[in-house]
């Protein structure tokens, strides 16, 4: 299939279109090639740093890396064979040969197998390349969210690069280079002490683990498998997408949807972090009403709903429909806002019904 | 929003005035980031130095509640160089004449002698917007939580009609929305002018269509705001019905608020715990929340989203749609027999002409924003592209007004309040998950440093503040993001109520409260005590 202006390339012998513009590896990955990437996150700019993502093209001296390589008009292009599986899987040993362990959490992030997986998938290695390691972890850091495991980092940068170009905050920056690289703050301190805004973006762009969910990760003992459930956040009016991570009926963490169409891949601490009032031992577990004594006391939704309605009825027997007024809420659902004004409106004919908009 | 979040992208001057959106939106604040890192230019009007500042490309750091002075002078700026669109005004507004003969008179150093800007800025920022090919304005409640909120925001659309800045990308006119669904709240009829979808109660052919739908004539007049609600409690409002709102925390005047709530003969509340606001209660129901209730929620951008239900709520829990229809239920009242959340959206969308093209399955992906007139309709991601629903943008003529109240001699200060990043509201929530008081474990003050010399106060000590209505004790932070003679505080901690404090004024069309506005006293405190406890 060749277009009038001659815009395709040759992917593994099949003749494909391509926009201007487009890299090799988007080209592939939309005819899912599956080429294999470390340091690749699509909302990210091209890094090349792994090396992973290697194609041939003919005519070339050497594999180039498909995630930095524009398509060009009538490229020859080979996404896999013997070499670059060989190559490929060299460089995953010299990678984990590096690293403390392989097998993180799935807890500890959203990206957090992609080591892993690759590992298994070209059963690679782990100790073949054993000596020098890079990454020092950093346990002195206190901060409740994010796990700073360098010892298990890849130099891959997704997370110095996904806090300069989502977030914006430059909070995380790179030491060094070679064996002495290391993931950083600014003067080396605590994430506190930074610019950070524990968004927890980095959390979940790291390939390895290195840098961890510490909120979810309380949960690495829960034996059940993790569930989860699309939603969106409760918090401000952004409205970003998430995913609820459960274990049994445990809620154990939280993950931005990649594909939100509000947030894109994005949360703030609140989204990210603050959800264990859900099951907080304060949480109401049944109706209450005030007895004889002026106490607010336990009570069966019969009763409580009973109650309910014969207070209210009366304010309205006795004052009229207009003595009875509806607040409805900001933080619930449209469907509870929705019974709320017809509450009054089919109940009563008037429209003596408010949110918190004003206040 | 006018424009979707995307548009935040597109921009080249973004104008931000009154939303500390780092804090309040950060997701939505990347957005903007990404677009000043592709070279748009920023404006931050703001008293404080908010985060946004430190992106921006110049601060107007006006004077709180100076807001429509400073946007008179930069439209006198505008229309003097001529950086109008004169096509967009010909074919698209009305009023346009009166409006550029009425800002003649407001002058940038007019303007500066209210607001405090240096005419020199107002003169810059005027022209940095008026020369824009995509200028987009976004505000939050700095802009609306005065007694001229109103007047705050005909003036930006003002600005924005006459640069011709509206329906087109990386344009508008785009307010932030600060609960997760108060759109929807509003889209829902939740509100005492309109019905679902805002169709006006005070249209008899609406009035016939409700009747028609529910089987019962509803009042032609308007309903009554929260605000008059409250003054009438006790007396004309003798119950309540309160649905997820800690109303004596979040509200102003606390006092009064207190007074109201108790002076009712019975209070119904639903809620995920006991809050202070449930304690007064005659009768308070256990409601389901985030990760346990399915439903849907709309976004800051009109996006309808599902929500769904990953987990059983505690005890006998339950969602607010299933605790109101069965209390309406018990009251005799017909039509509130429903099984789920599906069958109150979908009579939502059949009510609605916003969400008429809308139904459960179709928002299961929340890709529509509203309107969605009718089914196959592709959602409308930018309003007013094509012309305004009124059918011209009408320029309206404002005038500055000082706040409800203003310092003097014994209320010095200006107290100015808002919300910081990692706690939300009044904290049911945010207090109550792990981790968060590591960042942020008490209320502050922010006092700018040359202040706390002068005042005779430290770093760190506590004060006593007290305005017309009450007082509160609260430590000082010394810090340069507060103006001189400008102090800031949220409203989060129960231990420092600061709506004890605020409450002097209210917007007269939307009984706004002027929140962002409260003279204040401050004076050394000795005890390092505090009153009340909590979260």
């Amino acid at each position: 299939m060749s277009d009038e202006t001659g815009r395709t390339i040759f992917l593994d012998g099949e003749e494909v279109p391509f926009d201007i513009g487009e890299t090799i590896f988007q080209v592939a990955e939309r005819y899912r090639k599956d080429i294999p990437t470390l340091c690749y996150d699509d909302r990210l700019e091209a890094f090349g740093g792994c090396r992973l993502c290697v194609v041939e093209i003919e005519g070339a001296r050497t594999p180039v890396a498909s995630c930095t390589t524009m398509a060009e008009p009538g490229m020859r292009i080979t996404t896999k064979s013997g070499s670059l599986e060989m190559h490929r899987r060299v460089l995953l040993e010299m990678v984990v040969s590096e690293n403390r362990e392989v097998d993180v959490d799935e807890l500890s992030g959203y990206a957090s197998q992609e080591m892993k997986n690759l590992v298994d998938r070209y059963s690679a290695r782990t100790g073949r390349f054993a000596g020098d390691k890079s990454g020092v972890s950093r346990p002195d850091d206190p901060n409740p969210f994010i796990l700073r495991d360098y010892e298990n980092c890849i130099s891959c940068y997704r997370c110095v690069r996904v806090c300069a170009e989502q977030e914006g905050d430059y909070a995380i920056s790179i030491m060094n280079r070679g064996f002495e690289t290391q993931i950083t703050t600014e003067f080396g301190g605590l994430l506190k002490d930074s610019s950070c805004t524990f968004c927890g973006q980095c959390i979940q762009t790291c390939p390895t683990g290195a840098l961890g969910d510490l909120k979810a990760l309380r949960h690495v003992e829960v034996e059940e498998p993790i569930e989860k459930t699309r939603s969106v956040c409760t918090y401000c009016g952004v409205g970003c997408a998430l995913d609820i991570m459960t274990k049994g009926d445990q809620v154990v963490g939280i993950q931005p949807a990649m594909d939100g169409p509000a947030n894109e891949g994005a949360l703030c601490v609140k989204g990210q972090f603050a959800f264990d009032f859900v099951h907080h031992p304060d949480r109401l577990k049944t109706p209450f009403i005030r007895d004889d004594h002026g106490q607010l006391v336990p009570a069966t939704w019969d009763q409580a709903l009973d109650k309910a309605a014969a207070g209210l009825l009366e304010a309205v027997n006795e004052h009229g429909r207009h003595s009875l007024y509806a607040i409805a809420s900001g933080r619930a659902p449209n469907e509870a806002g929705f019974t709320m004004q017809k509450f009054v409106r089919a109940g009563l004919g008037t429209s003596y019904i408010d949110n918190c908009s004003r206040a | 929003m006018s424009n979707p979040l995307r548009d935040m992208e597109k921009p080249d001057v973004i104008f931000c005035i009154g939303t500390n959106m780092t804090e309040c939106h950060p997701v939505a604040a990347t957005r903007l980031k990404k677009a000043i890192a592709n070279g748009a230019k920023m404006i931050v009007a703001d008293p404080r130095e908010i985060g946004l500042v430190e992106h921006a490309d110049m601060h107007l750091r006006l004077r709180v509640g100076s807001d429509a002075a400073l946007l008179l002078g930069m439209a006198h700026v505008i229309a003097r160089e001529g950086l109008i669109d004169e096509g967009f005004l010909a074919e698209r507004t009305t009023e346009a004449e009166a409006f550029l003969e009425h800002v003649k008179e407001f002058t940038p150093e007019w303007a500066s002698a209210i607001c405090d800007v240096p005419p020199e800025l107002i003169e810059q920022a005027a022209l940095l917007y008026g020369r824009a090919d995509r200028g987009a304005i976004y505000y939050t409640l700095g802009i609306t939580e005065h007694i001229c909120g109103v007047d705050n925001v005909q003036s930006l659309c003002n600005l924005a009609l006459m640069t011709g800045n509206v329906g087109r990308e990386g344009t508008g006119i785009n307010p932030m929305r600060g609960q997760n669904n108060i759109q929807g709240a509003g889209d829902v009829g939740a509100i005492p002018n309109n019905y679902p979808g805002f169709q006006p109660v005070t249209d008899p052919a609406n009035q016939a269509k409700f009747e028609e739908a529910w089987g019962r004539k509803i009042d032609i007049d308007k309903g009554i705001t929260k605000v008059r609600a409250l003054e009438l409690a006790g007396d004309k409002i003798r119950a309540m019905l309160i649905d997820g709102e800690n109303t004596l925390v979040t509200d102003p005047d606390r006092e009064h608020c207190e007074h109201a709530l108790k002076s009712l003969d019975f209070l119904v509340v639903c809620d995920l715990f006991m809050t202070e606001t449930a304690e007064l209660a005659d009768v308070v129901f256990p409601a389901s929340g985030f990760a346990e209730t399915d439903g849907t929620q709309t976004n800051t951008e009109r996006r309808v989203q599902r929500l769904r239900r990953a987990t059983p709520p505690p005890g006998e829990a339950k969602p607010d749609w299933w605790i109101v229809s069965r209390l309406a239920q018990r009251m005799g009242f017909h039509g509130f027999n429903y099984s789920e959340a599906k069958d109150v959206f979908n009579e939502l969308c059949s009510l609605s002409p916003t969400y008429a093209g809308l139904d459960w399955d179709r928002v299961e992906h929340g890709e529509y924003q509203w309107p969605v007139p009718e089914e196959g309709h592709p959602g409308t991601p930018r309003l007013h592209e094509d012309g305004f629903i009124n059918g011209r943008g009408i320029f309206k003529l404002i005038r500055y007004r000082d706040p409800a109240e203003t310092v003097d001699d014994e209320y010095p200060v200006w107290l100015t309040t808002g919300r910081r990043l990692e706690s939300y509201h009044s904290r049911t929530q945010t207090g109550r998950s792990e981790g968060i008081d590591y960042l942020l474990s008490e209320e502050v003050l922010e006092v700018h440093p040359d202040d706390v010399a002068a005042w005779g106060v430290e770093d760190g000590s506590w004060v006593e503040m007290a305005s017309r209505r009450g007082a509160v004790t609260i430590k000082v932070k010394a810090t340069a993001r507060s103006p001189r003679g400008t102090v800031f505080t949220s409203f989060s901690f129960n231990d420092v109520p600061v709506n004890v404090l605020t409450g002097g004024g209210y917007d007269p069309i939307t009984d706004t409260a002027e929140l962002k506005v409260c003279p204040v006293r401050i004076q050394p405190h000795s005890s390092a005590q505090k009153t009340g406890a909590g979260i």
